[in-house]
Order: structure tokens, then sequence, then C-alpha cells
């Protein structure tokens, strides 16, 4: 049987949590197909028809699909899914949000967080806060996985899938989309981003923040905060890296003024290399950070911004 | 209008979570647990609706062995009326009883209480599933509005600021309706020592896991549960100038 990707967009353009997502379906079996469920979403479907290693894209097309509300696109996972042996999301906010309401409906049990496929009905989770990796059978007769971004390449381009309009509608339940706020950035989404910096209740103040943004600017860097930072209220929650907010793993990681709390760590230890700029040369950050430096980080990340 | 609020007792935030040495999961034995930070956010926030004059009765839902009644009790201490423990023997954090179990055993009880909002977390920090709000909602029939961090309530309706990937998105559900907590929702109250007295003459009631005729067999087997990798640390440097030169030089990454 099949296995079908969810995938995640904005009805223009695909999101790169759906090319991780495929990478991993590919590792289970060879026949991936995509949905995407949107409205006047031609470009998101003739996107993910271009991934590598996508056989077939289904598209559902219908005002009710158009903000990605999970009642109604669970309708259009629901209506073929009797189709496919795995059905896979990618474990962001929107596949988080779609994918247990599937399942319930299904009478499945969902592995969230899949960090690695060890063969069809077996994968690697963290649990804890990351303390803690489980192997995971799924004794299902059907297997639903939310897919850890982080843990697969984003698949590449070069395919050439059909796509295939399926007719779906949404569900009658009252719900209704009432507005978006989005952070307004120039900079790359924070969990795609080949550069990050973070910043930590060290940096005393939102105000602070601009510091940051500075050296972000200087190599195209996104911002993250540690939680202590966003329950100080400095920056907004999705600016938030670690367990209960976004994993990243970038070429480049730079905490600025973070301790190293293990939520934190559990958000970015699998970054490629890691800097830490903290003056408390006894902070845990130090522990898993390539490369420290101990000292007043109001001087040392201007001067690295110089520098740089 | 009553507010139903599952709650679950789970390791303490604070302590670290060792994995057993014959690597079956995580040991519980003599560590310290509390209710599950999400769902005292949940707590919270129900105890504000009432202190708003919205709601009228809070009922607090827990899962789990004899001792979550200390965590049903916390929940009093912060401002809930009434609990209820379905005491089960079996693992809540890995293996045993699973998210999809939780969902069916809440959704019996929503059958008997008819609760007119559900406020949960949005995940427990054990299993870190983020699943069953959602199933819960899809067993009722109930719209969603997950990861919340900000609830006005309307008449039978709730307009719900959910956090989103980049930003914030808001939604209008009619009520019954579930809404999973996020962590700038609010921040929870201490419980002053009058209130943790006069939660202990409130009403609980025990039940037992079988009452509800849910079938609880695993659908998940924890073939392993073990350390993760640890990360080998670095070198520390003095001078930015000897930083820049090994991101550049070594590193290659700028």
């Amino acid at each position: 049987m099949a296995i079908l990707v969810l995938a995640e967009h904005d009805n223009k353009s695909l999101k790169s949590s759906t090319a991780n997502t495929v990478t991993a379906a590919a590792k289970i079996g060879s026949d991936v197909h995509v949905l995407v469920a949107g409205k006047g979403c031609d470009e998101a479907a003739k996107a993910a028809a271009g991934l590598a290693g996508v056989t077939k894209v289904l598209q559902a097309d219908d005002a009710a699909f158009e903000h990605g509300l999970a009642e109604h696109v669970t309708e259009a996972l629901k209506s073929v899914a009797g189709n496919y042996s795995h059905i896979l999301v990618p474990a962001t906010g929107y596949g988080k949000n779609i994918l247990p309401r599937l399942a319930a409906l299904l009478d499945v049990q969902p592995i969230s967080d899949v960090m690695a496929v060890e063969n069809e009905t077996t994968f690697k989770r963290p649990v804890y806060a990351g303390n803690a990796i489980a192997t995971v059978q799924s004794l299902n007769s059907k297997h639903l996985l939310s897919i850890r971004t982080t843990g697969f390449a984003a698949a590449g381009a070069g395919g050439s899938a059909a796509v295939e309009k399926i007719s779906a509608s949404g569900s009658s339940i009252n719900v209704t989309f009432v507005g978006q706020e989005l952070s307004k950035s120039e900079r790359p989404e924070l969990a795609a981003a080949k550069v990050v910096i973070s910043g930590g209740r060290g940096l005393g103040s939102g105000e602070n923040f601009a510091m940051l943004e500075k050296l972000a600017d200087k190599l195209g860097a996104a911002i993250g905060a540690s939680r202590a930072a966003v329950d100080a209220g400095y920056v907004p929650n999705d600016y938030q890296v670690g367990q209960t907010g976004k994993v990243v793993a970038p070429q480049l990681y730079i905490a600025v003024g973070i301790s190293g709390a293990i939520q934190h760590l559990a958000g970015m230890k699998d970054s490629k290399v890691i800097v830490a700029i903290n003056k408390d040369p006894d902070a845990p950050i130090f522990g898993v950070a390539d490369y420290g430096i101990v000292g007043d980080l109001f001087q040392i990340v201007p001067e690295l911004t110089e520098k740089i | 209008m009553k507010i139903l609020v599952p709650v679950k007792r789970v390791l303490d935030y604070n302590v670290k979570a060792r994995v057993k040495a014959d690597g079956t999961g995580v040991d519980l034995a003599n560590v310290k647990m509390s209710i599950n930070p999400f769902d005292e956010i949940a707590v919270e926030e129900a105890v504000k609706l009432k202190e708003a004059g919205k709601a009228t009765e809070i009922v607090v839902v827990s899962i789990g062995p004899a001792q979550a009644q200390d965590t049903i009790r916390a929940a009093m201490a912060m401002g809930a009326d009434r609990g209820i423990l379905v005491e089960t023997t079996e693992a809540i954090d890995l293996g045993g009883i699973e998210p999809l179990h939780v969902a069916k055993i809440l959704q019996k009880i929503i059958g008997e209480e008819a609760p007119n909002l559900v406020i949960m977390g949005k995940q427990s920090i054990d299993d870190d599933s983020n699943q069953t709000g959602q199933m819960l909602a899809a067993l009722l029939g109930w719209p969603q509005a997950t990861f919340a961090s900000k609830v006005v309530l309307g008449d039978g309706s709730a307009e719900v600021t959910r956090e989103i990937d980049g930003g914030l998105e808001t939604l209008k559900v009619s009520l019954p309706a579930i809404i999973t907590t996020d962590l700038r929702l609010n921040t929870p109250r201490y419980a002053a020592l009058p209130n943790i007295m006069k939660a202990k003459s409130k009403p609980l009631a025990n039940k037992k896991i079988e009452e509800f005729g849910i079938d609880t067999t695993p659908r998940l087997k924890i073939v392993s549960v073990a350390e993760p990798e640890k990360r080998k640390g670095g070198i520390k440097v003095e001078t930015v100038d000897a930083l820049v030169d090994k991101l550049k030089n070594e590193a290659k990454v700028i």
C-alpha cells in the first residue's frame, strides 16, 4: 500500500516541513503520495509534485480548507485514508493539530515526533523533553506518524508526479477562522534557517534582542529564544526553541545568554555547530557547545557582529 | 457554565528523567511528581473564568494511580470545585494507558457531566505526545482550539487565539468545545495555605478504570527506552577573533 503525506502549505507555496516528511515517508516505502488540501492551492500542489520521491499528488481544493483548520482538513484525509498503510504529517503546529483528530476517527493510536525510522512499524521518538529516546512499535492496523523535521533531510527537486484533483468537503462542525497575525520578518523561518541566533534571560530585556538582530542580519540568520526569555516576556512564544517550542537543527546555532536548561537543549542539540556566549563559565550550555566564549554578551555580540 | 479540566500527574518539571537500567522506561520511583504544567495553566484559566463570573463549576478529572488524587487536590487548592479520579495500576507515561484510551474515558465522563467547555494541557511533559485534546474533540464531534494563548468567552461561543508557527491565529468555536493550553495563556497562581486546607474537604469521586468498559489494550509497544546520544562539549575560546577564526576555518560554517 502507498504512504500518504499531508502537505503543509499556504496555498501558494509549500512549507519546507513537507519536504522533510516526504523523506521520512520514502524510508518506509517507495510509493509516496502527498495530499494538498487548500483553496486555490494549484501552486502548492505543483510544488509537491516536483519533490523527488513523490509518485502522486492529491489536490483537495475547497473553501473549507483555505486556512488549514483541523476539523475540515481531517475530513479530506479521512476520505482517502482507506487507501494508505501509513499517514504522515510534519510534527509542526499544523500537523500536530490535525493528526490526532484523524487518528481518533480511525481508531488509531498515532506516534508523535518520529525522529528515526527503524522499519515499517518501528520508530524512534524523544520523550521526557528529549531526556530519553523511546523505540516504539505501532501495533495498529494503520500507522499514523508525525515527523520531526530535523530528523530527516528535505527531499530535493526533480520529481514529476501527476496531480489528481479529488473532491472532498469540510466538516459541519461550527468553527470559523477570524484572523491571523504573522510575525513580520524578512528573516528565514526559524525551523528551516541555516543559522539560528537565540537569546536567553541573559539579554535582560526585549529591547536588547535588537543587538541579536544586527548579528542575524549579517549572517542571514533566524532569531530564536529560550523559554526563560519567552516567560520573561522579552519575545513572543513563536521564537521559543526547545521541547515546548520549536526544534531546530541549523548548520550554526549561536546561544547568547542562555544557560542551557534541558528543555532548551532538547530543541537545538542536533545543530551541526553550536556556539555559546555566556558570562557563567559553568553554564550547562558549554557542555554541548563546540565553541564557547565566557564573558559579557553586551561586549562580545557587537564585537562579533563587527568582525564576522 | 460548567468547565471540565483533565489533569495528569507527571514527573516534576524540575526533575531530570532517568532511564531505567533495564531500558524499559523512565524511573518514577521515589521522585517528585506534580501536576503537568500545561494542565496547571488549564486549571488557572478555568478558575479565572469562574472568578470573572463566566463559569459556575469546575470539575477536574485525573486518570492515574491512587496518588493522582494529590494532583486533583492541587487543582482544587487553586479553585476547582470537584474531582473525579479514574484509578489505574497501568503505566500512564510510556506503555500502558495511551492518549486514545484517555480520550475515550474522558468522552464517557463528558457524556455524564455534560460540561460546556473542556480546557486541558496541550501535552503532558512525560510522553510529550500532544494528542489527547484533539482526539477527544474528534470523538465528541466538537470543535478544537489547540495551543491557546488567549481565550475570550462569548455567548455560546469562544474566541481563541492560538500559537501557530510564525505567529498567532484566532478562531471562533461554538460551545461545547475543547481548548488546549499553551505556555503564554496565563501564569498559574500559588495556592494559599487556607485554600490547600479547604481543598481537602471538596468532593472527590473515586472510580476504577475498569468501570468505563474501554478496551485499554496498548496499540503501541515500547521496544526500548534509552538515554539520548550525548553531544560532546567542545572548547572554550578566549577572544572573539579566535571564535571567528574557528567558525571560518575549522567549522567552515560562515
